[in-house]
């Protein structure tokens, strides 16, 4: 097309647009939700990204810190260190604090010494400085601070005497913040913080047992950090050393973010369809209105890439229009709500405008709306002159030209790659367009469906028994799908949404199950870990004399990190492309080692044979099937494993079904007993008992093996249970934004067939019809059309969460009449009441006026 | 005829609808000379607009061919025919079909734009003018009266100085008065720029002033009336 042409065109289309916006406030409205929706979510994940970064320094403790597991520093390795900076030593473990009448309570400990924070600082009630809180009490003992809400559950206050492992401390004040906290991970218990000077007392850390060692740097200000920490690396590859920097002081908290917000982008890409059907149905009401006007201009000799191009080129316009609204409130939203947000986030935000969001939420508004546009309108290219002169003309053609449905089809593939390069996770973004892909077909189909059995309902005895339902019927099934592609506008956009939900809640109502309802009856009540090797035959005689204690099972216990895997370092194997992405984390970080003789009990030998008892030879491994394929071994590899700073090297004797969602004993690798039993380490136990008794032995115990940590099953369950209902509430707005406009799209279309309802109306008040029976057929058809939208969406969403649970979370699927029962009743309410928001018209329309009007 | 502006040989059209097939037209020859004026008469139903419509390549004949300007319409697909139009032909509707979100002028101006004409705005303007209407160019349809929005119509079908104007019933929708002034107007334009005219109409004394009557009955041209002198006839 020359480009004198496309200026004529675009000459054409701004005369068009002079009507005004009347007939795309829906197509504006859709557009800019899922545009804004899309926004919103990027920038909050932009806005604290740069918090992590700005304060990376704050979250790490350091400009740097490299982290040992289970060892603490070698003189030389200290050496090393201190030549770079000044370094701050932190012991991050678990132990129980414990009141002298015998309560207590897990927590997550960290022995500070007299630098300690590096950077930022602890803000204490009443406020003193650490030093000062560490002091020593007249009797002698060490003071230690703990979080609000452990004092509250032991009933503690300043002043008060706190048992931690074998020492007795005091508690000098309440902790109510630390710089460092979201760097640290996953926390089972409240924190506790004391000095280094007071930790040997307490017996909690020393060989074997479970702790970190955390070397924060405060480096020169003109330091190389990247040059700092190969020279680490390269002077102690041994170490077992792990390494961060102010550059990503909280990658954990990074990547929980990241994958959030990529999640509840694709959420915000589900309202996009939503609204995608909106901008369709719009385009096509409004290029149904223009047919007369493009067969004119076909007339003065327009060609159909002229009108293609002048109806293009409008959409287009209106489109950007759309998504520069959505832009708007995208980035205004977070910015207005961001002194809740900031109060609310664990992590800090610096919260401002985000241009890489925003172009970002821009090209997936202008890709969907040219997405849903380009089938209407290739549609209205082939409009005929004919038109002009008389109804009966053969159609124009319903399926686009070739070259438009490539278009169409490329459009639907650019959605795809921007998701996954926008998000980073491929499978995750793929498996999303994909669904809403095939949930938008499938809807589509049913759609179809509804009109042709309404139609032919309609026809049968049953249909015209009642003449409401006959006009509720016939309203659904008419030409064109019902009212003005009423049928089609709202099975589509009203399913997609509750299909959404549907699929949300029922993975949410599945993964609820299986933590609150499912485990705690196979699961034990306690886990007791840091069980020393001499005490264990004292803490098992007593532990089996408590009563209501039905069963313990004890595994020595050891933590490894995989260093190399068939000679290659485990960064080399990963960046080798061998690793699934899934099973990164087997290799990011350190992973439970035991040994055994015997094939453990409940477990199943998938490859592979396990090792005769007493075998003395070449040191062997048995590794999980699942997280062994996926790391992409195979029988005869070598891996090598650091366990307390020594490099252990084993072939991988076999692979077995590893099922860590039964919760008891489980290990990841299994050494043959040779390798590890002499290395120092200590053992876990894993209690069943009845529950009203757990509290008597857990006293018991504890007071017996101070030492000893217990984590309650429930409590563990509990931290992963809020976690869950956190996600699950975002995705739940995500998916409430979904539905949002899937009623912009109902109120469209119901606004679309008002007028044919006015005149339906108006000729069946001339035939004798009474407005109570008028409204009978009216509440009737928009109740149908719920209900049939709603049945299909809970299909389409059974569907999908079956697939997600199965494929992606390998969890049992169960389906819950509730939220179906709630899918069902809220879409037949959604469409009642957009019915009710439009039934006035029709109803109060005086007859003679409307018909006449017509003539 | 020795060189026909227009040709049909045994035109056919058959529509399907739901009711069935229609034969609209059942084989119709006719030749049309460069500056004739002529008439298609016939009743309801006879298929003289559907006529009009395949000389104007609005419509595709089932069978037959139809030439114009020594070009085979048949054989020109949609877009080729919407470029004959553009360059050849003016079409006048009995309903206007002006385009309501464009002025008078802009209207006018539309087909010269769209044969990329630089000068479309002073031509159409002046062609306002000549119907009278040059109080009116930035008026939308909706503000224009019925015999004005035909005004503006025919403004329209001539302002390109198309070889081939065609006009089905365009006093169909007007009073007498003013249905005449239009007649005036449309037999003004094809004496001052000699364009071939064709017009479908109910009414006889209109199809009086044409040079020649076609009178279609049962979708046949059942008599192609001999050349008259056309002013003869216009007075």
């Amino acid at each position: 097309m020359r480009l004198a042409e496309i200026r004529t065109a675009w000459t054409f289309a701004r005369r068009e647009m002079r009507g005004g916006l009347r007939g795309f406030r829906v197509m504006l409205a859709c557009l800019a939700l899922g545009v804004a929706g899309i926004a919103a979510v990027g920038s909050v994940v932009a806005a604290i990204n740069d918090g992590l970064a700005a304060e990376g320094r704050e979250l790490l403790g350091g400009d740097a810190e490299a982290q040992l597991t289970y060892r603490i520093a070698s003189e030389a390795e200290r050496a090393a260190l201190a030549g770079e900076g000044v370094v701050s030593e932190v012991f991050d473990f678990r132990g129980m604090a414990r009141t002298p009448d015998g309560d207590s309570a897990l927590v997550q400990a960290k022995a500070v010494d007299d630098l300690y924070p590096l950077y930022g600082s602890v803000v204490l009630d009443p406020p003193m400085p650490l030093e000062q809180a560490f002091a020593t009490d007249a009797q002698g003992r060490p003071g230690v601070v703990v979080e609000r809400v452990l004092a509250t559950r032991l009933g503690l206050s300043p002043g008060d005497p706190v048992l931690f492992g074998e020492a007795e401390m005091v508690l000098s004040a309440v902790l109510e913040s630390e710089p460092d906290r979201a760097a640290g991970g996953f926390a089972f218990g409240p924190r506790l913080l004391l000095s280094a000077a007071a930790l040997e007392a307490t017996k909690l850390v020393g060989p074997g047992t479970l702790y970190e060692t955390e070397y924060r740097l405060k480096l020169p200000r003109d330091a190389d950090i990247g040059a700092v920490k190969e020279r680490l690396l390269e002077q102690f590859p041994e170490g077992g050393w792990r390494w961060r920097d102010r550059r990503n002081g909280a990658p954990g908290v990074a990547r929980f973010v990241e994958r959030i917000g990529a999640f509840l982008t694709l959420v915000g890409l589900a309202a996009l369809a939503v609204g995608g059907v909106g901008v369709g149905a719009s385009v096509r009401a409004y290029l149904d209105r223009k047919t007369e006007t493009i067969a004119t201009l076909k007339t003065l000799g327009a060609d159909g890439r002229m009108v293609m191009a002048t109806y293009l080129l409008q959409i287009g316009a209106l489109a950007v229009l759309g998504v520069l609204i959505g832009l708007a409130l995208g980035a205004a939203g977070p910015l207005l709500a961001a002194p809740i947000l900031t109060e609310r986030l664990p992590v800090p935000a610096n919260f401002g405008i985000y241009w890489e969001p925003l172009w970002q939420a821009a090209v997936y508004g202008l890709l969907a709306a040219f997405l849903f546009a380009l089938w209407p309108l290739a549609r209205a290219r082939e409009v005929r002159a004919a038109g002009l002169f008389r109804d009966l003309v053969a159609p124009a053609r319903e399926i686009p030209r070739p070259l438009y449905l490539a278009a169409i089809a490329a459009l639907g593939i650019a959605v795809a790659v921007a998701a996954v390069l926008f998000t980073g996770q491929t499978r995750l973004a793929l498996g999303f367009v994909g669904g809403v892909a095939a949930a938008l077909l499938l809807l589509t189909v049913a759609a179809a469906a509804v009109t042709v059995i309404a139609r032919t309902l309609a026809r049968t005895r049953l249909g015209r028994a009642s003449l409401p339902l006959r006009l509720a019927l016939s309203g659904l099934g008419g030409p064109a799908g019902g009212y003005g592609g009423e049928t089609r506008g709202a099975v589509l956009a009203l399913g997609l949404g509750l299909t959404v939900l549907t699929a949300i809640g029922l993975v949410d109502h599945n993964l609820r199950r299986m933590v609150s309802d499912q485990l705690p009856e196979r699961a034990p009540a306690y886990f007791f870990i840091d069980i020393r090797d001499d005490e264990l035959p004292g803490f098992l005689e007593k532990a089996e004399a408590q009563p209501g204690v039905t069963e313990i099972e004890t595994a020595p216990m050891l933590r490894g990190v995989i260093t190399r895997i068939n000679g290659m370092s485990a960064a080399d194997w990963q960046a080798s492309g061998k690793v699934d992405p899934a099973f990164n984390w087997v290799l990011e970080g350190d992973r439970g080692v035991t040994y055994s003789d015997r094939v453990p009990e409940g477990t199943e030998i998938r490859a592979g044979e396990w090792w005769p008892e007493g075998y003395q030879g070449r040191s062997l491994v048995s590794f999980g099937e699942e997280q062994g394929r996926g790391l992409g071994l195979e029988l005869g590899d070598e891996i090598t494993v650091n366990v307390l700073g020594r490099e252990i090297s084993a072939e991988v004797a076999n692979f077995r079904r590893v099922e860590f969602r039964e919760m008891g004993i489980n290990f990841l690798m299994v050494f043959d007993p040779n390798v590890l039993r002499g290395a120092p380490h200590v053992h876990i136990a894993t209690v069943y008992g009845e529950e009203p008794q757990e509290g008597a032995y857990l006293r018991a115990l504890a007071r017996a093996h101070p030492t000893v940590t217990a984590v309650r099953v429930e409590d563990a369950l509990e931290v992963m249970a809020d976690a869950l209902r956190d996600i699950s509430a975002a995705a739940r707005a995500g998916a409430l934004a979904t539905l949002v406009t899937g009623l912009v799209v109902l109120i469209g279309a119901a606004a679309a067939s008002q007028q044919r309802q006015i005149y339906d109306a108006a000729i069946l008040k001339t035939l004798g019809a009474a407005r109570g029976g008028l409204l009978g057929a009216m509440g009737m058809r928009a109740a149908l059309l719920g209900l049939a939208a709603s049945v299909v969406a809970l299909g389409a969403g059974a569907l999908a969460a079956w697939a997600v649970l199965t494929f992606v979370m390998d969890a049992p699927f169960a389906f819950d009449a509730l939220t179906a029962g709630s899918i069902v009743f809220g879409g037949v309410l959604a469409t009642l009441l957009t019915g009710a928001l439009f039934a006035l018209g029709p109803l109060s329309a005086r007859p003679a006026r409307v018909l006449r009007a017509r003539e | 005829m020795s060189d026909p502006v227009i040709k049909l040989v045994d035109v056919r059209l058959a529509l399907q609808s739901r009711a069935g097939r229609v034969e609209i037209l059942r084989g119709v020859d006719a030749e049309i000379g460069r500056g004739e004026t002529v008439g298609v008469v016939g009743p309801s139903g006879s298929g003289k607009s559907s006529l009009l419509m395949i000389m104007g390549g609005l419509e595709r004949a089932t069978g037959g061919t139809v030439t114009a300007l020594g070009r085979d319409l048949t054989a020109l697909n949609e877009d080729a025919l919407a470029r004959f139009r553009r360059d050849h032909m003016g079409v006048v509707f009995q309903s206007f079909h002006l385009i309501p979100t464009m002025t008078a002028l802009e209207n006018v101006a539309a087909p010269l734009e769209l044969a990329g004409d630089r000068d479309a705005f002073d031509k159409a303007r002046a062609e306002l003018d000549a119907v009278g209407l040059a109080a009116r160019t930035d008026h939308y349809p909706a503000q224009l009266s019925g015999g004005e929005q035909q005004r503006v119509a025919l403004a329209r079908a001539a302002a390109p100085r198309p070889d081939i104007l065609l006009a089905d019933e365009p006093t169909g929708n007007l009073d007498g008065a003013t249905g005449t002034a239009i007649m005036d107007l449309l037999f003004g334009l094809h004496e001052r720029h000699g364009a071939t005219l064709v017009l479908v109409t109910h009414d006889q004394g209109l199809a009086d002033r044409c040079g020649r009557v076609i009178r279609m009955a049962d979708g046949r041209a059942v008599e192609a009336g001999a050349e008259r002198e056309t002013a003869e006839a216009a007075a």
